[in-house]
């Protein structure tokens, strides 16, 4: 293992550490994991809280801000937070309006979630969440039942966050999540494994030649390993596997993510494809963003995230947001 | 049959004691299956009981119960936490009040439990998960007019046993479908340890 760490069991805490430096509009809760809006909570304003095991930055602490996340709450690397964690990140954003959890589908992140819920509601603290499960790829696999959550979230998190930044109710923020969640999909693949610090090893292998499709941002299993093809091939490959799961006809946004070590340039041919074979369907593409937006560690891949847009989607998306990997 | 608050804190130390000497083989049991992590996970969590229920005073054995449902759920992680959290929390609000326990409240608890984690880990009976153990030991419980020590550990491992030849429908061994059978689940058998150290406890 070739990382730039001190110890293997503290790189969440000195990350958490140093992230919170580089803005003024971010603090670390006193003993945890959770990252918050200076500014929170925000009165007569839906809290919205997202989370889940580090590895993925810049998810999710890379999200709170204004107009999108009010806190992250972060896990061991590839690990679900424990529901204290997001029990004290559900208190420090609430004012009284409720709080809405994005939650990716894994299984831990589900139960974790779930039970923070319910140490909330027991306090009186009206909570919804949504799960989202936008990665064709797989059915079932070794972190979930059903789809995984991936990329797709993202659009999750801007939505979501628009959406309680206007002043809306926590049952209209949860509806256009949910709607969010109908209307996207993505797919992912992998030239290299990744290694968790605490692990030291790499979780799986890949020959020189070699690329899975369909692989999870945790390195969960995809659909087939296979010689390593050109980036139009990737792309097309990706692409059809969306688009075949889902009418998109009409409008959308598109995010093309690499997964941690895939080159910007590289993101960007991807990118050139994809928008190539909306085209030919008849597609329009109304935004697209390229980056890193959802990593596993230092993986080599990348995902491509289709969401479909009506009036009001676009209008949220199209919202300022203060997230410093979400700027706009 | 009794359990005062003592008892109940000898029942998580000797849990406690269980877990750490069988760390390796709990997470054995995790690797073909699972993530390999689950030996690690719950020797930390009882680890961390161990220490809470030392550094506090109790007068009823359901705030015992809270602390061990709010240590595991924080201390854990993983799925585990959350669901042997739920456990003890349910066996908590089923015996609240209770200066001691009688063996119809201690049934009451750990009919609690098993609902608990049915509803928290969305799973029933033959899944191949701890449920297979909670369920027939609190099924045991309920029935029994007395407890026998040496039974209510018989009942337990027999119900650890069984999930050997079980198919994993639900939980992480459920992506594995036929290659889980001919394991124990890692759960069941850190739940064989939570009983045995019961059944031992009650022996007293």
């Amino acid at each position: 293992m070739k990382k730039i760490i001190n110890d293997p069991n503290s790189v969440v805490h000195e990350m958490l550490n140093g992230l919170v430096t580089t803005s003024n509009h971010l603090k670390l809760l006193d003993n945890s994991t959770v990252i918050v809006r200076t500014d929170a909570p925000i009165p007569n304003k839906v809290g919205i809280v997202s989370g889940g095991g580090s590895g993925h930055e810049p998810a999710h602490a890379g999200y709170v801000g204004k107009g999108m996340l009010d806190a992250a709450v972060a896990g061991e690397v590839f690990t679900s937070p424990t529901p204290d964690q997001v029990f004290e990140a559900i208190k420090a954003v609430d004012t009284g309006n409720g709080v809405f959890l994005v939650i990716k589908n894994y299984t831990g992140d589900v139960l974790n979630f779930e039970m923070a819920a319910e140490l909330a509601e027991a306090e009186g603290i009206q909570v919804e969440k949504v799960i989202v499960n936008d990665d064709v790829a797989v059915e079932d696999s070794s972190f979930t039942t059903g789809r995984r959550g991936i990329a797709g979230t993202i659009f999750v998190h801007k939505i979501a966050g628009a959406m309680a930044e206007s002043g809306a109710p926590l049952q209209a923020v949860k509806q256009v999540a949910e709607k969010v969640v109908a209307n996207v999909r993505s797919m992912g693949m992998a030239l290299t494994p990744c290694t968790v610090p605490a692990s030291g090893k790499p979780s799986f292998h890949l020959e020189e030649n070699e690329m899975e499709i369909g692989i999870g941002i945790h390195g969960e299993p995809g659909i087939e390993r296979k010689p390593i093809a050109t980036a139009e091939a990737i792309a097309t490959e990706l692409t059809e596997k969306v688009l075949g799961d889902y009418d998109f006809s009409g409008e959308v946004a598109v995010m093309v993510n690499g997964l941690g070590s895939t080159p910007e340039m590289e993101l960007h041919i991807i990118n050139k494809k994809v928008q190539a074979i909306l085209a030919d369907r008849g597609i329009t593409v109304y935004k697209t963003y390229v980056g890193e937006y959802m990593t596993a560690l230092e993986m080599a891949g990348c995902s491509v995230t289709l969401l479909k847009l009506d009036d009001e989607i676009k209008q949220l998306l199209d919202a300022p947001s203060e997230a410093q990997a979400f700027r706009q | 049959m009794e359990m005062h608050v003592q008892d109940a804190i000898q029942w998580f130390q000797k849990t406690n004691e269980k877990i750490q000497q069988n760390k390796d083989y709990l997470t054995s049991l995790d690797q073909p299956i699972g993530d390999g992590d689950h030996g690690i996970n719950m020797a930390r969590g009882f680890q961390e009981v161990e220490k809470k229920l030392k550094g506090a005073e109790y007068t009823v054995v359901s705030d015992v119960l809270k602390d061990v449902a709010m240590t595991l759920m924080s201390k854990v992680g993983g799925a585990s936490g959350p669901l042997f959290g739920t456990a003890f929390l349910k066996m908590s609000m089923a015996t609240k009040g209770a200066a001691t326990i009688d063996i119809a409240t201690l049934a009451k608890g750990l009919e609690a439990a098993t609902e608990g984690i049915k509803q928290r880990g969305k799973a029933t009976e033959q899944e191949k998960t701890m449920i297979d153990v909670w369920s027939p030991v609190a099924y045991h419980v309920k029935e029994a007019t007395s407890i026998q020590s040496e039974v209510l550990k018989e009942v337990a491992k027999q119900a650890m046993d069984n999930t050997k030849d079980m198919m994993a429908t639900k939980g992480r061994g459920a992506y594995f479908k036929e290659k889980s059978i001919g394991h124990i689940d890692a759960g069941a058998a850190s739940t064989y340890y939570i009983f045995e150290a019961l059944a031992e406890t009650l022996k007293n």
